[in-house]
This record gives C-alpha cells, sequence and structure tokens, in this order.
C-alpha cells in the first residue's frame, strides 16, 4: 500500500529526471560524448527558472531562460573541446566546476531559493502529482517530436553523422566541429529544461540540485533502451524507453527507500546500477560467449556477397 | 585540375621517430585524367592524398584545385572539390544511418546545410535509379542502415557518395584492397564505369599493378615522398609489369618493396 502512495510521486520525478536523460541521450548516444557538465546546466536550469520565479516573470519566460542558460553552458563545453582541443570529458568536467559558482551567484550567495507556490503559477507541483505527470508528459512529447523532426533535417542528419563517424562527415563537408557545439547546446538546453521542471515539482532550487545527474541519466538511457532496441530499434522508440527508464529508475528507487535503505546510500545505488549496465554486456562477450561449430565451408567467405 | 607544388610534409620533426613522407612533391593533373598510383612501403601515397584532402597543413608547398589555392582550407570546407573513398570500408559511411541518409549527407556536400528536410521525395527515386547501376541489389535497401552492408557494398556506396555530386577530383585509396579478388574486381569496374562516364578526374592509389596498367591515362610511381616515374598515353597501355618494376629500379636506384604488391599476384 505503501507503494502504491508513492508511485504518482515516482512517475512524476521519473519524467522530468526522463527529460534529463533524453539530453544525455543526444550527447552520450547520438554524439558519441560522455558530456559530464549536465550535472551543472540541470542545476543552472532550476536555478534560473527559480530565481526568474521570484523576479515575478510569467513560467514560459523563465523555462525559455532557463533553456537557453543550458544551452550557453553546452556551448561552452563544447567550445573548450573543439576550439581549445580539451578532452570531451575533462571539459564537461571544467563546465560543471564553472557552473557550480555560476549557480551560486544566480541564487544570490544561498544554497536554496524557494518558489511561492502560492503566487507562482506553475506548470507542475508535488502537491498534485497527475497534473504534474500530463503537464511533464506534454513537455516530453513535444520536445520528442521537435527532435524527431530536427534530426530528419540537413543539420540534423549531419549532426547524426558527426558522432558516427566524425571522418566521412569531414570529407563531406560537415564542419563537425561546429556540429559537436550544436549538439551540446541541444543536449544542455533540454538538461535544463528538466531543471526548471524540477524546481518546479520540487518548489524549490538548491545548489546542490543535480549532483550526479549524468549517472542517473545514463542510468535511465541503459534501462531503457534495453527494452526498446529489442521492440524496435528506431529514434523516437529510443528517446519514449529512455523516458520509460527514468520512470522505471524513480520506482526503484521510491521501491529502494521503502525497503528501509538509508537515503545516503542512494547515489552509490545509482552508481552501482550504470556501472552494472556498463559490465554486463562486457561480460557477456568476456566470459559466457560460447565458441561456435565451425560451419562446412567455412573458407574465405564473403565473395558472392559483394 | 590539380597543381602541387614542392609539397612537403614531416611527421615527428625533432625526434627519433621523424619520417620525411612527402619530399617536394609536384604533381599537375589535366582536367579529366585518371592516374593510377603506385609505390613501395611508406613512399607517400596516402600521405599525398591526405595533404589534398586537407587532413593536416603540409609543412611547405601548396597545393591548387582548380585554380584555387586551397592549402590553407580546413578539410570541411575543400570538402566540396573532392570524392574520397577509403581503404577501410567502414570509415567512408555512417554505419547505424540508413543508406538514404548517408547519399543525401553526401548529396550536399558543398552547399550550406540547413533545417529543411534531408532528404526529399524525389531524391530517394533519383538513389534508387543510381543504386541499381551499382548491380548489387541495393536499390530497394534504401532504408537499410548502411552497417547491415557487406565490406563491398559499401565501398560501392561510398563510391556513389564520393561521386553523387561531381567532385572536381575523386581521391581513391587503396579502395578495394580490403576486398576479397572477386569482390574487387567488381568494385573497381565500377569505379571505372563512373569514372569514365562522369569524365572525373581520378586519383587512384592501388597496390595492384596490373590493374595500375589497365586502369587510367597515366601512371605514376612514388618513392620516399616524390614521382619518381610518370607515363601516360600509348606508353603506358604497352607497358608490363616487368618494365614496370625495371622503370621503378631505374629512377629509384633500389628494389621495388611493397608487401601487399608481393603478396597480390
Amino acid at each position: 500500500m505503501a507503494f502504491l502512495n508513492v508511485l504518482p510521486g515516482a512517475i512524476s520525478e521519473g519524467l522530468i529526471w526522463g527529460l534529463m536523460a533524453i539530453g544525455v541521450y543526444i550527447s552520450y548516444k547520438i554524439l558519441d560524448i560522455a558530456d559530464l557538465s549536465v550535472d551543472g546546466s540541470i542545476c543552472t536550469g532550476a536555478c534560473v527558472c527559480a530565481v526568474m520565479l521570484a523576479g515575478g516573470n510569467p513560467i514560459w519566460l523563465c523555462m525559455l531562460v532557463a533553456i537557453l542558460a543550458g544551452a550557453l553552458a553546452g556551448v561552452l563545453t563544447g567550445l573548450f573541446h573543439t576550439a581549445l582541443g580539451i578532452p570531451a570529458i575533462l571539459a564537461g568536467i571544467l563546465t560543471q566546476l564553472i557552473l557550480y559558482s555560476v549557480n551560486l551567484a544566480i541564487l544570490g550567495g544561498k544554497s536554496l531559493i524557494a518558489i511561492d507556490i502560492r503566487s507562482a503559477d506553475l506548470l507542475l507541483h508535488m502537491s498534485n502529482n497527475p497534473m504534474a505527470i500530463v503537464s511533464a508528459g506534454l513537455i516530453i512529447a513535444s520536445t520528442i517530436v521537435v527532435l524527431w523532426l530536427f534530426f530528419y533535417t540537413e543539420v540534423g542528419l549531419t549532426i547524426k553523422s558527426t558522432g558516427e563517424n566524425p571522418h566521412i562527415s569531414r570529407a563531406q563537408g560537415v564542419n563537425v566541429n561546429l556540429n559537436k557545439v550544436i549538439g551540446l547546446a541541444i543536449s544542455n538546453g533540454i538538461v535544463a529544461l528538466a531543471g526548471a521542471l524540477l524546481a518546479q515539482y520540487k518548489g524549490s532550487a538548491n545548489i546542490n540540485d543535480g549532483r550526479g545527474a549524468i549517472v542517473i541519466g545514463l542510468a535511465a538511457i541503459f534501462i531503457g533502451l534495453s527494452v526498446s532496441l529489442k521492440i524496435k530499434p528506431n529514434f523516437v522508440c529510443s528517446l519514449i524507453g529512455v523516458i520509460g527508464g527514468g520512470i522505471v529508475y524513480y520506482i526503484i528507487y521510491n521501491f529502494v527507500i521503502l525497503l528501509g535503505l538509508k537515503t545516503d546510500y542512494l547515489k552509490m545505488l545509482s552508481a552501482i546500477i550504470v556501472a552494472l549496465f556498463l559490465a554486463v554486456p562486457y561480460l557477456k562477450t568476456r566470459y559466457f560467449t560460447k565458441q561456435k561449430p565451425i560451419p562446412i565451408n567455412a573458407g574465405n567467405g564473403g565473395g558472392d556477397n559483394a | 585540375m590539380l597543381k602541387i607544388t614542392n609539397l612537403q610534409k614531416t611527421f615527428n620533426p625533432g625526434t627519433v621517430n621523424a619520417k620525411t613522407a612527402l619530399a617536394g612533391l609536384d604533381l599537375t593533373l589535366k582536367n579529366g585524367d585518371f592516374v593510377t598510383v603506385i609505390g613501395g612501403n611508406g613512399a607517400g601515397k596516402s600521405t599525398m592524398l591526405n595533404a589534398i584532402s586537407g587532413v593536416w597543413k603540409p609543412d611547405y608547398g601548396t597545393i591548387e584545385i582548380d585554380g584555387v589555392d586551397v592549402t590553407n582550407m580546413p578539410e570541411h570546407k575543400r570538402a566540396k572539390f573532392l570524392g574520397r573513398v577509403f581503404q577501410d570500408p567502414m570509415m567512408g559511411t555512417a554505419p547505424d544511418m540508413e543508406i538514404a541518409e548517408n547519399l543525401g549527407i553526401a548529396a550536399r556536400r558543398g552547399t550550406k546545410r540547413k533545417l529543411r528536410w534531408g532528404i526529399k521525395k524525389t531524391e530517394r527515386e533519383e538513389y534508387k535509379k543510381l543504386l541499381a547501376t551499382l548491380e548489387l541489389g541495393l536499390e530497394n535497401r534504401l532504408s537499410s542502415k548502411v552497417g547491415l552492408l557487406s565490406g563491398g557494398q559499401r565501398q560501392a556506396v561510398t563510391l556513389l557518395m564520393a561521386t553523387l555530386n561531381r567532385p572536381k577530383l575523386l581521391l581513391l585509396d587503396e579502395h578495394t584492397a580490403a576486398l576479397d579478388p572477386k569482390t574487387a574486381a567488381k568494385v573497381l569496374e565500377i569505379t571505372n564505369k563512373i569514372v569514365t562516364e562522369n569524365n572525373l578526374t581520378t586519383l587512384m592509389i592501388t597496390h595492384n599493378m596490373h590493374d595500375a596498367i589497365e586502369y587510367g591515362n597515366r601512371l605514376i610511381m612514388m618513392h620516399e615522398g616524390k614521382v619518381i616515374v610518370d607515363v601516360s598515353g600509348e606508353e603506358k597501355k604497352k607497358l608490363t609489369i616487368p618494365q614496370l618494376l625495371e622503370l621503378f629500379e631505374k629512377a629509384s636506384g633500389s628494389e621495388f618493396a611493397n608487401d601487399k604488391v608481393m603478396l597480390s599476384k
């Protein structure tokens, strides 16, 4: 019974983190870059949204500025990586650190800013989970549609090819560096949007929001893709899978809390989940692959299927 | 069409691993030249193609394509002049994207990419016809991921990508070397067809002396970062492999040494 009580909240939070995981999907899966700046940019999104709401701005403007702030963080990581030649992982870590200071500045030196939920007209809040699920669902659906259309455009196709094969992309006249910057901007913009939703949902922005976000994002991706790739391996299905992964992650999360695990250990649990998902495919090929019997006619084949 | 003047490149300069790959290379190609390139191990053949493509900047010298000095032009910008096919079939395509998507990206080489559809409906029909000319049964697999194709099919698709938007210069870097003999012959036949039908100016590196003589209107041999033998026209047509080896030994003062050539008899 207790579990059913926390379920709506778990789904709401899962949707928000699933949206964040879509941002991570773009950098990690499409661009093939493990971008650690998301830990900072989700918090930036939350801080910008909370502070602007406190300033009496309309909610749509708060969220728009949050997205732009996140995109800017992505541009910064992109430029560290492409213009200054810093390895992508390190570029993300640098941005993450810069964002910690920036986020503190946005919060005016405080570590937490509460949103006055009576005066602000929020899209979603934890006091009304059914509505939060609908609002988050609609935002996610429109994000997926926009991304789906975008990745069929001329620019979108070359961003995909940049991640898959930068070599041939350059040979086909694609500005690979520019594409990485654009891709990271989109990725972090989505992550910051998730941050803005998170701030509204919790009714506050905290300087520690988003610590370990990349790990949660990856967990959602791995959980989601392990199912969706088996159903239909296409873009939209993958994104829906990632959202599902976020929800499953939060259901597990809440379940473990109910079982009595101290919340102090939850970050460790997230890391272990991700480590397992990364390790299992490797261990499978390393230790559990049986040698196939050699078929008859196993000469230097391939000649006929030119 | 192509004019390379005194091109020089040393890798790892000032270290024990210093290697002079291009040592004052001069080469001029006329419009429509189909040049086959052979040479020993480390003669600078691939280095030459990489220099033309702009993978890195040369230490010295200039490269002109169709009258434009491209020496300092970044790789993705000079791509508008060039069609490229590589030795590794994995290198020429985006494996997790559809054949049509790969072709769509290639069709827009040299144009500014915008937020409009990456592949138009009419283009799909056009790609279908082009794929049919390959005679590899790919015309009905426009939506297949390129990663599912065999090495030979991939090289053929890469060849199509390189020539879809007519390049000023086609660069083929041993593009059949990784294929089995039968497939290699088929890909080479397609290459010859595309090059001659479109009258493309082409540089083709090969390790097969027989192919080097049979295809193209001109043959160059490289050694230690320079062109040491350059034959064309009637003289090239009449060449035999022993003559070619003799030419090489006379010009270089050493024996022809290329593992692949030796192994590919």
